[in-house]
């Protein structure tokens, strides 16, 4: 184990070079439903619990389960009246369990992206072989379901190994959810390859703030908002990337859903927002500012070590 | 440190679901319900009367509700009781008010401690579901099995003196994996355990098919006020908010179902009431809403399916 993960350097959020998005917009917007399985009874991992209670947790379990009958189907109701399409970080065991819900996503222009195979099968103590099985068959798993290669990765809940990001990357995995240092996307230190880290936010995430901070649907409207509204005037300056992850058993209860959608409009009647999927982020990024931002962050580094050692 | 080969097998995947408990349906892809005379949300209010002994063993967990400080713990032990004494009947006398029967879901013990308030229950009118015997003998996995089956047939014993039952609410909502089953064998037709949808769906048992009757998580008034503490504006906000948007689902999608657990504890006390009749009012205001006890709903629904 080390004091740090070795996974970015150091770079404030100052003097940094200007990011640019298509058409001026002064954000990247950018909305990710996790489509997940949770199985009723999965093996253990020593390292978590996937359930409080003994074999059946019926309520955890079967709430979870809503989101595949009801709430995911409302949100993407929503979603398409309002023209945003979403970046699914999905449990691709979903595309054997539920491929229908799937094709509808896939229908309404959804990039999908892994979150593991099942929302309850953790990464703790996984060794190599079995954490290249899991990216493996979330590419092949995804590419058959829906024919998109996935570019993007959130660890089955948020469950990670130190070699993990040069697994990704060595896979061609272009950017992951996994770390939480920034506003905007900053290149990865990994083996091989080139990995970005995408802003996704746990603050705005439905199920911190309605688990978690116990808010209240209007609470988080406002919460959302607000989020946006900074976000968007220090986009001004330099292009910003703003992510509202969601769960559709929480986010698509008959309560909720409808201050979602207001949040949601008040984003989308915005000019100078682009309507993204993280992919496209991505690819936008890693083709016009990977190389310059790894340059600044080696000049800052560079720059601060010298002073560091004449001091 | 590592996992065991077998940590990646996937015996459960496969289209549909990962147990044969019921088969997974989109809400949106059903054929529309049919309410009676049209209805476009049926309403059931589902009120529970419990008993959290004072001195709980905990096994395997102690119940939301429980007793929380050292023995003796005769703050908790009396607002809950408050619950059964004062609270209820003023969710009584608001539902009377409002015309709306209550599926009220009783621990079994009740019978025998407070027969009075079974009584009124049923004077009342309303419909009793069975919620085991007390907030301290749960079902849960791993359970003797012949416990179990006591605890099902005392409870369902002992109510049944007083009404015929027909549905079942397990303590804290926790069931062993053989709960259902014993159910259906003394001829439970519907449990409210499970959260999986927002109308009745069929689950499949050894012993044959019980129906899971929603009775929501996310908007029972101890979730929201107890466990979240929001505020009672918010609570009726949140409660308009979720009628509202069912209400417009059903004009196109058919019969939608809203269900409020409640407690006396809880939105029976004096500063809450007056929150839960501003909620109830707005809906029934509005055309087509129908309020009904869990088996005049399922009966409903069941008609419909047919």
């Amino acid at each position: 184990m080390r004091a740090d993960p070795d996974l970015y350097d150091y770079w404030p959020y100052l003097k940094r070079p200007k990011i640019t998005w298509p058409n001026g917009a002064r954000v990247a917007f950018w909305v990710a439903p996790n489509i997940e399985f949770y199985e009723l009874d999965p093996p253990n991992n020593p390292e978590r619990k996937p359930w409080a209670r003994a074999h059946p947790d019926v309520v955890p379990y079967s709430h979870r389960d809503y989101g595949n009958r009801v709430g995911n189907q409302r949100l993407m109701a929503v979603m398409a009246r309002l023209g945003v399409r979403g970046s699914v970080s999905l449990s691709v065991a979903m595309c054997d369990h539920h491929p229908e819900l799937i094709a509808q996503a896939a229908e309404l222009g959804w990039e999908f992206f892994s979150h593991g195979i099942y929302n309850t099968r953790y990464c703790y103590q996984m060794s190599e072989a079995q954490e290249r099985a899991i990216i493996e068959d979330s590419i092949a798993t995804v590419s058959r379901a829906t024919g998109q290669r996935i570019e993007g990765w959130l660890a089955p809940a948020l469950t990670h190994t130190e070699r993990t990001m040069d697994l990704l990357a060595e896979y061609g995995i272009r950017y992951t959810c996994d770390l939480f240092q920034d506003d905007q996307p900053q290149p990865l230190k990994v083996k091989s390859g080139r990995l970005i880290s995408m802003p996704y936010s746990l603050e705005i995430n439905d199920v911190i703030v309605y688990n978690a901070y116990n808010q209240t649907p209007r609470a988080y409207t406002q919460m959302i908002k607000r989020q946006f509204d900074q976000l968007y005037v220090e986009g001004a300056e330099s292009g910003t990337v703003m992510c509202i992850p969601l769960h559709g058993f929480l986010v698509g209860q008959a309560h909720r859903i409808g201050p979602f959608e207001e949040a949601l409009a008040y984003i989308a009647s915005h000019d100078g927002v682009w309507m993204a999927t993280a992919r496209e982020i991505a690819d936008h990024y890693h083709r016009h500012f990977y190389d310059v931002c790894l340059a600044d962050i080696e000049r800052s580094n560079a720059v601060h070590a010298s002073v560091g050692n004449t001091a | 440190m590592s996992l065991p080969d077998d940590y990646l097998r996937y015996p459960k995947r496969r289209h549909g679901m990962d147990h044969d408990l019921y088969p997974w349906s989109d809400l949106f892809a059903r054929k529309p319900v049919r309410w009676p005379n049209g209805a476009r949300v049926a309403l059931m209010v589902s009120p529970a009367i419990e008993f959290f002994p004072l001195n709980p063993s905990g096994k395997p967990f102690k119940a939301p509700g429980s007793m929380q400080t050292p023995y003796p713990d005769l703050r908790h032990y009396s607002t809950r009781d408050y619950g059964n004494r004062v609270g209820i009947f003023r969710l009584y006398r608001l539902f009377a008010e409002l015309g709306i029967p209550a599926t009220v879901s009783v621990n079994a013990i009740i019978c025998e401690r407070y027969p009075q308030l079974l009584e009124e229950t049923l004077k009342a009118g309303h419909e009793i579901v069975a919620q085991g015997l007390h907030m301290d003998a749960l079902h849960y996995g791993g359970m003797d099995d012949a416990l179990e089956i006591a605890q099902i047939t005392e409870s369902l014993r002992l109510l049944r003196r007083y009404a015929p039952i027909h549905g079942w609410l397990s303590p804290a909502k926790s069931q062993s994996a053989f709960t259902l089953e014993h159910l259906v064998r003394n001829d439970i037709r519907y449990c409210m355990d499970w959260a999986h949808d927002e109308l009745p769906t069929r689950m499949h048992t050894k012993a044959g098919e019980i129906i899971a009757m929603p009775h929501s998580v996310e908007l029972s008034d101890r979730q929201l006020l107890s466990e979240y503490k929001h505020s009672e504006d918010s609570y009726v906000e949140q409660l308009k908010d979720a009628f509202d948007w069912l209400y417009a689902e059903s004009k196109t999608h058919g019969g939608r179902l809203l269900t409020l657990p409640l407690s006396g504890f809880v939105t029976g006390l004096p500063y809450r009431i007056n929150a839960l009749k501003e909620a109830l009012s707005y809906m029934l205001k509005r055309p087509g809403v129908w309020p009904a006890s869990a088996s005049a709903i399922l009966h409903a629904w069941t008609e419909s399916e047919a």
